[in-house]
């Protein structure tokens, strides 16, 4: 196999998936665009961004592949059924584990933007915003993830590829999507208080 | 190792790591505060942030979990004549130039739909694909080291390099691309 070869297979393979990821990606970048609003109005919330979207894909790509292994090693059954244990337990352990990093990554953007003396909005806003928006998004990509790869699974796909490319693109464009509603819900409810 | 299907054993296997992880990210998180009034002022660099995070999060994952399978199989050697290797590395810049101009027209187009685009077209492909060219080869740069650090200390690299990879290219591709704002812009 020359270099030529190896680099062509790698691209081939490579190139769908990413192409599906930047869709999502550009769609969640089309929702940042347009809460410009929001960003203005807590300060911190756009250093909260990146960590809040890289939980999604680390929380609920282990997901996705601790289920598909599962699938392979037959210790979980192809279907929905809230009977099933070790499902639940799985996304009850990533809804946790979701919400867990998320507010862990609004208390440290509140600790180190105070630490640097920048303005920084309340930390229970912070949190708020990050445990709200990682339940809607949690809830929803635990759906997501768990319906699309018993689907895969079922039609006689390797849910293993399916997992990454779907995660990423999936991932972006609803935590984005929630992050904003989110935002709005909390500046809403300080409005009121 | 197998983990325990409960809430507690899944808990114990990857929160330590989704916290460091997480740590890492509020450090990406905090560049892109510093260029936050720039961001606010060409809502198209702001539409640019998730997918060339996520792009460059990708192009290193994928590269990392190849060269681990690789690895695993026997058929890596850490030497530049390498064809794995070489292949692979080639492959990543090959995928960077094919996609940042594609992202760099997708955000263009996108926010100048919804209004308020200031920046052109021109200008905008120019920062995607230099950023991407630029993220193409940190990414090769720090997948080979993670996974060549990963073999010497004999860790499992579909364990760590994966995680490790993907968290420090999303970091690199903000700070590529505010390194790019201000070179272009």
């Amino acid at each position: 196999m020359t270099v030529r070869d190896a680099a062509w297979s790698a691209y081939r393979e490579a190139l769908p998936a990413l192409v599906a990821s930047l869709v999502g990606g550009l769609l969640a970048g089309l929702v940042l665009g347009g809460m410009r609003a929001e960003l203005q109005e807590f300060s911190g919330l756009l250093v909260l961004v990146p960590a809040l979207l890289a939980t999604r894909g680390n929380v609920y790509g282990s997901l996705g592949a601790r289920i598909s292994t599962a699938l392979h090693q037959g210790l979980v059954e192809p279907r929905v059924r809230a009977g099933d244990e070790r499902l639940r337990a799985a996304v009850a352990a990533a809804l946790a584990n979701g919400l867990l990093a998320s507010s862990f990554a609004a208390v440290a953007t509140f600790g180190v933007l105070t630490l640097l003396g920048g303005p920084v909005a309340p930390l229970p806003v912070l949190v708020a915003i990050a445990v709200l928006s990682g339940l809607l998004s949690g809830v929803t990509l635990a759906a997501v993830v768990v319906t699309a790869v018993f689907a895969g699974y079922r039609r006689g796909r390797d849910p293993d590829t399916l997992v990454g490319p779907l995660v990423t693109t999936t991932g972006d464009v609803f935590g984005m999507l929630f992050l904003l509603a989110a935002a709005r819900v909390v500046l809403a409810a300080t409005g009121v208080v | 190792m197998a983990t325990a299907w409960t809430v507690r054993a899944i808990s114990r296997a990857t929160l330590p790591v989704l916290l460091g992880l997480t740590l890492v990210e509020v450090g990406s998180g905090l560049v892109l505060g510093r260029f936050e009034a720039q961001l606010l002022r060409y809502p198209t660099l702001l539409t640019l942030v998730p997918v060339t995070i996520g792009t460059a999060g990708n192009l290193g994952s994928i590269l990392a979990a190849r060269l681990s399978t690789a690895f695993h199989l026997g058929t890596l050697s850490f030497d530049p004549g390498d064809e794995a290797l070489a292949g692979n590395a080639v492959a990543t810049v090959a995928l960077s130039v094919t996609l940042f101009p594609v992202v760099g027209v997708g955000a263009w187009a996108l926010t100048a739909l919804v209004g308020g685009g200031r920046l052109s077209a021109g200008t905008v492909v120019t920062i995607a694909l230099a950023s991407g060219i630029g993220l193409a080869l940190l990414a090769v740069a720090v997948t080979v080291a993670v996974t060549y650090v990963a073999y010497r200390l004999e860790l499992d690299p579909d364990d760590v390099v994966i995680p490790v990879v993907t968290n420090v290219c999303d970091v690199l591709g903000v700070v590529v691309l505010f390194a790019t704002v201000q070179v272009v812009l």
